[in-house]
C-alpha cells in the first residue's frame, strides 16, 4: 500500500478544546483537580494550545449559561501552573466577556484568545482583538456558526477581523453543519484572501459525523489551526475527537508535534470516565447538525423539555427555524414555554 | 396650546431623527436644533425639513443661539467620548441635558423607576443608561420592590440592523453601564448584563430576558402583580413593551421573557431597542419641561468646572 498521501509534510497547531467546549459537555462541573490532570496530560503528550474556560468563555459564570464551580481565574493559574510547555487559551465572547476580565486572564497566564462573534458581526470585537494584541497574545478572530454567511461574507468578516489585529481566522461551525464542501469554500476563500502570514483556523463540531473529515478539508484548503478535543467532549455531538485527529494525521503524514498514544490513554483514562452522558450523536445532537442550530443548545433543550413537555427536538427545530444564535440561551426557556402554551400543556 | 420648552438634539444619526418626531407630538416640548459634525449628514437634512435650525459645527455651532432661542433642554445622541464636554459647554448656559450615550456622569435614569426624584433635585444631566436597561431595570426593580434581590441579570438580543457602530465598537461599555444600572436603579446587590446581536432576515424584534435570584424563597403573587403593574407603567410611554412569558419561577429564581416593538417613527418596528431609549428620554424631558412650566423648577447655569 502506497504511504505516499497529499498531505504528507503539512504541519498544523493542534488546539484543544476539552477544558471549554468540554465544559458545556459537563453542565459546567469539571473540578480543578479533573482540570489540572487533562492538562497536564494533553501538555506532555505535545499538545500546543490548551483552551481552559468556562464553556460560554470569560464572562460566562451566569444564570444564563450556568455556574461552575470555580473563577475562570481559578482554573488558569491552577492549568497554568502546572503545563509545561503548552500555552493557555481562553474564550472571549464581546458582549459577554470583557476586556477587563481578558486583562484577568491574562494575568492569571493565558497568552492566547479565541476572540468570537457570530459570522456577521465581526465588529462587535474590534476593541477586545487590539486589545489582546496590546497584550501580545496569540489572537484569533472566531466567526462562529459560518454556515449562516456565505464564503463572501466569511472572508469579509475575516479580513475585518485581521485588520482589528487576529493572527489567526478561524472558521467556526458551532452547529456542526457544514459539508466538507462548505468547509472549502469558506477555507479556501479566506487563503485566498488574507495576508500569508494571517492563519486559518477550523474548529468543527461532530452533529453530523464530520469532525475528522471537515478537519483534514480545511488543513487541505490551507488551515493550519484546528480545535479538537479529548474523546470529543464539547457541546452537541462534541468536538472532532482530538486523539482520531491525530491518529488520522498521521497515518497521513500531517505532523502534529503530539503522540497519539498519549492522548489516546488521556481520552479512555481521564475523559471518558468523567461523561455524564456519552457524547455522541444522538436525536438531539443530530437535530442540531441537520437544522443549523448552535451545539450548546443542546442539553438546554433537554432540560426545557423535561420541564415543559415538548420534545427537545421540536423546541431545536424551532430555534434555528427562528434563526437564534449562540448567546441566546434565554430563548430555549421561552420558546419552549410559548410552544407549550400553543400545544395546550400546563407546564408553562 | 400653551407654551411649549425648547429642546435641541446633539447628534443627526438615527437617534436623533428619530427623537425629532417623538419630540414634535409631545404637548410640552418643541425641538428647534439639531447639532450634527458633517454638514452633508442626512439627518441634518431630514432636520432642515421638519423645520429644525441646523448646524454642522458640533455643540461649538449651537451655543451662540442657545439664548437668543431659548433652548432649555437638550439631548445627546453623539458618544461617551464627547458627551461630558458637550454637557460642561450647556450646563454653563442653563441647558439642562439629557444624556443618551453610556457616559454615564450624570444620575442614571429609568422613569418609572426614580425620574420623578430627578426633577425633584433639579438635575442637569440625567443618564439614560441603554437601551437594554430601560427595557429590563423596570422589571428588575418590580421584583426588588417586592423582597431583596441578591443578584439580577438581564439578556438583551438586538437586531443587527438596530446597532449602531458606536455601540458596536463600545459594547464593554454597554455592558458595564448597564451592569452597574441594574444595582444602582433595579436595586440587586449585584448586577450583570448581556447583549447578543442577531442578524436574522426579517430582522428580530428586540427581546430581554430578565433572571432575578431572590434572597428568601419569592413571593408568586406578589411579584407577579408588582410585574404586571410596572409592565403598564412602561406602556404609557413604550406601547410595543410586551411579556410574552413568565414570570416564572425556578427555586429563587425569578425569569421574565419580554418584547420590545418600537412605533416605527423613523427607525423601524423591530428596533424597539432604539425606540426605547428616545421614548424614556422624552418622557424625561416631558417630565422636566411639566416642572419648568408650572414654575416648579427652574433652570440655572452651572458655574464651568
Amino acid at each position: 500500500m502506497s504511504a505516499h498521501y497529499a498531505l504528507k509534510g503539512r504541519k498544523i497547531v493542534l488546539h484543544d478544546m476539552t477544558l471549554r467546549d468540554g465544559m458545556h459537555a459537563k453542565r459546567e462541573q469539571i473540578s480543578i483537580e479533573q482540570m489540572v490532570a487533562i492538562a497536564s496530560a494533553l501538555d506532555e503528550a505535545g499538545v500546543a494550545i490548551l483552551q481552559v474556560t468556562h464553556g460560554a468563555g470569560l464572562g460566562g459564570n451566569s444564570v444564563q449559561h450556568g455556574r461552575a464551580p470555580h473563577s475562570n481565574e481559578a482554573y488558569i493559574s491552577a492549568v497554568s501552573a502546572k503545563v509545561k510547555r503548552a500555552k493557555i487559551s481562553v474564550l472571549l465572547l464581546p458582549g459577554l466577556g470583557t476586556m477587563k476580565e481578558l486583562q484577568s486572564a491574562y494575568d492569571c497566564g493565558a497568552r492566547a484568545v479565541h476572540c468570537a462573534t457570530h459570522c456577521t458581526e465581526a465588529d462587535t470585537a474590534r476593541q477586545h482583538i487590539a486589545f489582546a494584541r496590546k497584550l501580545g497574545m496569540d489572537t484569533s478572530g472566531f466567526l462562529m456558526m459560518a454556515h449562516l454567511n456565505t464564503p463572501a461574507g466569511i472572508v469579509e468578516q475575516g479580513k475585518l477581523m485581521e485588520s482589528y489585529g487576529a493572527n489567526i481566522v478561524y472558521v467556526t461551525d458551532s452547529a456542526g453543519y457544514l459539508l466538507p464542501e462548505d468547509v472549502k469554500a469558506r477555507i479556501a476563500a479566506l487563503r485566498d484572501a488574507l495576508k500569508p502570514e494571517t492563519e486559518i483556523g477550523f474548529h468543527g463540531h461532530h452533529n453530523l459525523g464530520l469532525g475528522i473529515a471537515n478537519s483534514l478539508t480545511a488543513i487541505e484548503y490551507g488551515a493550519t489551526r484546528i480545535d479538537a478535543s479529548l474523546a470529543g467532549l464539547g457541546a452537541g455531538a462534541g468536538n472532532a475527537p482530538l486523539e482520531v485527529l491525530v491518529a488520522v494525521c498521521d497515518r497521513m503524514g500531517i505532523e502534529t508535534g503530539a503522540d497519539l498514544f498519549q492522548l489516546m490513554d488521556a481520552a479512555e483514562d481521564l475523559v471518558v470516565p468523567m461523561m455524564d452522558h456519552i457524547v455522541r450523536i444522538d436525536r438531539s445532537s443530530l437535530t442540531l447538525g441537520f437544522a443549523g442550530v448552535y451545539s450548546t443548545f443542546l442539553l438546554h433543550a433537554k432540560r426545557a423539555s423535561e420541564r415543559f413537555g415538548v420534545p427537545a427536538r421540536d423546541i431545536l427545530v424551532e430555534l434555528g427555524r427562528q434563526k437564534m444564535i449562540g448567546g441566546q440561551e434565554d430563548m430555549i426557556e421561552d420558546t419552549a414555554m410559548t410552544m407549550a402554551k400553543q400545544r395546550g400543556l400546563s407546564g408553562a | 396650546m400653551g407654551r411649549k420648552i425648547k429642546c435641541a438634539l446633539i447628534g443627526s444619526g438615527n437617534i436623533g431623527t428619530d427623537l425629532i418626531y417623538k419630540i414634535q407630538r409631545s404637548e410640552v416640548l418643541e425641538p428647534v436644533w439639531m447639532v450634527g459634525i458633517d454638514p452633508a449628514s442626512e439627518g441634518l437634512a431630514r432636520a432642515r425639513d421638519m423645520g429644525l435650525k441646523t448646524t454642522a459645527d458640533g455643540v461649538d455651532g449651537l451655543l451662540p443661539h442657545v439664548r437668543a432661542d431659548g433652548v432649555q433642554i437638550a439631548f445627546d445622541a453623539t458618544s461617551a467620548y464627547v458627551h461630558a464636554e458637550n454637557s460642561r459647554k450647556l450646563n454653563a448656559l442653563g441647558v439642562m441635558m439629557i444624556d443618551l450615550t453610556p457616559a454615564a456622569i450624570g444620575p442614571l435614569c429609568v422613569p418609572p423607576v426614580n425620574l420623578r426624584q430627578h426633577t425633584q433635585k433639579l438635575e442637569m444631566n440625567v443618564n439614560m443608561i441603554s437601551c437594554a436597561g430601560q427595557a429590563t431595570i423596570p422589571i428588575v426593580y418590580a421584583v426588588s420592590s417586592v423582597q431583596s434581590v441578591d443578584y439580577a441579570e438581564i439578556v438583551a438580543s438586538l437586531a443587527s440592523k438596530s446597532v449602531g457602530p458606536g455601540t458596536r465598537a463600545n459594547l464593554d461599555e454597554f455592558t458595564y453601564t448597564t451592569s452597574n444600572a441594574i444595582v444602582a436603579v433595579g436595586g440587586a446587590r449585584q448586577g450583570k448584563a448581556l447583549a447578543i446581536i442577531n442578524p436574522a432576515e426579517p430582522p428580530m424584534i428586540m427581546r430581554n430576558t430578565i433572571y432575578c435570584l431572590t434572597d428568601d424563597e419569592p413571593d408568586i403573587p406578589r411579584i407577579s402583580e408588582s410585574v404586571r403593574r410596572m409592565i403598564g407603567e412602561v406602556q404609557k410611554y413604550v406601547p410595543g413593551y410586551r411579556l410574552v412569558n413568565g414570570p416564572i419561577f425556578d427555586g429563587k429564581r425569578v425569569a421574565v421573557f419580554m418584547e420590545v416593538a418600537g412605533l416605527g417613527d423613523y427607525l423601524p418596528k423591530y428596533a424597539g431597542n432604539l425606540d426605547i431609549m428616545t421614548a424614556a428620554a422624552t418622557r424625561t424631558a416631558e417630565m422636566f419641561a411639566e416642572e419648568i412650566l408650572s414654575g416648579a423648577i427652574q433652570l440655572k447655569a452651572t458655574e464651568a468646572v
